[in-house]
């Protein structure tokens, strides 16, 4: 059977386990056994003609089968049988309750990022535990401990939006790369979590407030579909063939992805026309920026730097400051910029990095070439430390003539 | 979620408050001590924060090429003033304070009397992957 197809299909069908009755983890376990039951070959290879129906009815013979194995759930089994199914509510409903118990406050980061993948992307527990190198064992108690946190939580409860977005952020940008496209996950479930929140309608089912989100909802879904898209657009040149990073004007634009950038573009235009602005879309108007540009060179800075100063109002964050300073050493050159950043904190990851690359633009070589050293060491990933590293070697070299 | 890489040292850490060879110990003081050992490995399963531990023998050489169509240089078993790592755990945590709590109760496991050894461990950050959107 088609497993992605399926696969969309788990939110919607744990929802109509939920609403029979079943409780949040025993659904989500239930749907989870049907679809490796699926995949496994395990439905005699005949392909049904209503997935959906299909899977619906796997998943309750395999929750009733799980709950009679257990005797201590004997009453609760009662309890489910003699239960009416309830009527109302629907497939869109049940999937943005399912967003928002996943991410639930109550979990930290990592714990949400897991249970987001299993229960509303319908990934295994073991290709999770791979996408995030560590032991399947560790990953399955990682989720089940998740699944007891919010097991007090009602499946009905106006969720937070906000919290949704952080998590699903987190599932694009810090994923290792297994055999699952975490990046393109993550943008997959933007997609549906846009499509449930009537941010790709117009109409806006959240966008009245209320939604949970604070400053637009709906149009926040959308702003980071937005600058999802327009970064995965660039993804092709970010890596040189061996691998090293390459950075943003240094990059090949015509391995950019125009029809991602033509969509992303889009969608964040119609998202900021509703005037309810957020911080996702203020990073997806910088990244739209970048894209636009035929060139490096023909960057427009000066509005870089507006959005710059629209997010530091937003989220008050330091790595906004930090990178608006490199934005303003380009707008107005690197002086301006090593002004703004001697009003942040030296301690800031990447702060060595940015000093290290405005001295060298304001001609400084041999101050640029030791930052460059010191960012290197307190890099954070491999890539950007040999990229560091090279930085130095150059200057150094370029220095001793 | 970052990972941290736990060291033991045989030799070459700074010497720890209940500092006694372990053979001087009784031999229920050894059992409590790998049991110790053992549960707090499981522990971390539990907690979604295990990766993976390996105890190492003491029986260490260093090697390095010596060039085209000549043996390995071989150096050791190391002398007694040489660092001797003891063995590695490495853990998943959310916070890098989490990783110095975590490598704080396993500096606790029993020794000597049955009094927490306090011993030194060194803990070390594992380079992450790179964010997709930073550029």
């Amino acid at each position: 059977m088609n497993e992605s197809l399926l696969r969309e299909l788990v939110p919607e069908v744990i929802g109509v386990l939920v609403r029979r009755g079943a409780d949040f983890a025993a659904a989500e376990d239930a749907v989870q056994d049907a679809l490796v039951e699926a995949v496994c070959g395990g439905s005699d290879g005949d392909a049904p003609r209503d997935p959906k129906a299909w899977l619906i009815t796997v998943a309750w013979r395999k929750f009733l089968d799980a709950v009679r194995a257990d005797t201590s759930r004997r009453r609760r089994e009662e309890q489910v049988d003699a239960e009416p199914v309830p009527e109302g509510g629907g497939s869109v409903d049940d999937t943005l309750q399912l967003y928002f118990l996943c991410a639930h406050p109550s979990l930290t980061p990592a714990s949400a990022v897991a249970l987001t993948l299993r229960a509303v992307g319908g990934l295994t527990t073991r290709q999770i535990a791979r996408a995030y190198l560590v032991p399947e064992a560790t990953m399955a108690q990682r989720i089940s401990r998740a699944k007891r946190t919010v097991s007090g939580v009602r499946f009905d409860q106006p969720g937070d939006l906000a919290t949704v977005l952080r998590v699903l952020y987190l599932v694009f940008n810090e994923g290792y790369s297994g055999d699952v496209d975490l990046s393109g996950e993550a943008i997959r479930l933007t997609r549906q979590l846009a499509a449930v929140t009537g941010g790709m309608s117009g109409a806006g089912a959240l966008s009245g407030g209320g939604g949970g989100g604070g400053a637009g909802g709906a149009e926040e879904v959308v702003g980071l579909l937005a600058l999802m898209l327009l970064h995965h657009a660039r993804r092709p040149a970010r890596t040189g063939p061996d691998g090293r990073l390459v950075p943003l004007a240094e990059q090949d634009r015509g391995l950019w992805d125009t029809g991602l950038i033509a969509e992303g573009i889009g969608m964040l235009q119609a998202a900021l026309a509703r005037d309810r602005l957020g911080e996702f879309q203020a990073q997806a108007a910088i990244a739209a920026l970048h894209a636009d540009a035929p060139t490096a060179g023909e960057t427009d800075w000066v509005q870089i730097v507006e959005w710059y100063d629209e997010l530091v109002r937003l989220t008050d964050s330091p790595v906004a400051r930090l990178n608006r300073a490199v934005a303003v050493g380009e707008a107005d050159g690197a002086r301006a910029g090593l002004a703004a950043l001697a009003r942040l904190d030296p301690s800031l990851p990447r702060y060595a990095a940015v000093s290290a690359y405005l001295h060298e633009r304001d001609g400084d070589a041999a101050t640029a070439a030791r930052l460059y050293a010191e960012a290197a060491r307190s890099a954070p990933n491999i890539p950007e430390r040999d990229h560091l590293t090279r930085q130095a070697a150059r200057l150094n070299a370029l220095l001793r003539g | 979620m970052a990972k941290y890489l736990l060291l033991k040292h045989y030799r070459g850490a700074p010497a720890a408050v209940n500092d006694v060879p372990m053979d001087q110990w009784k031999p229920e003081e050894v059992t409590a001590h790998i049991q110790y050992m053992r549960d707090f490995a499981a522990r971390l399963e539990t907690t979604g924060e295990y990766v993976g531990e390996q105890a190492l023998s003491p029986e260490g050489t260093f090697v390095r090429y010596d060039g085209e169509g000549r043996p390995p240089v071989t150096d050791g078993p190391f002398a007694e003033t040489k660092d001797l790592i003891a063995g590695w755990m490495v853990i998943d945590v959310e916070t890098y304070d989490r990783a110095l709590e975590l490598a704080a109760e396993l500096s606790a496991a029993p020794g000597a009397g049955g009094k927490p050894i306090h011993e030194w461990l060194e803990i070390r950050p594992a380079y992450g992957e790179q964010a997709t959107a930073t550029e």
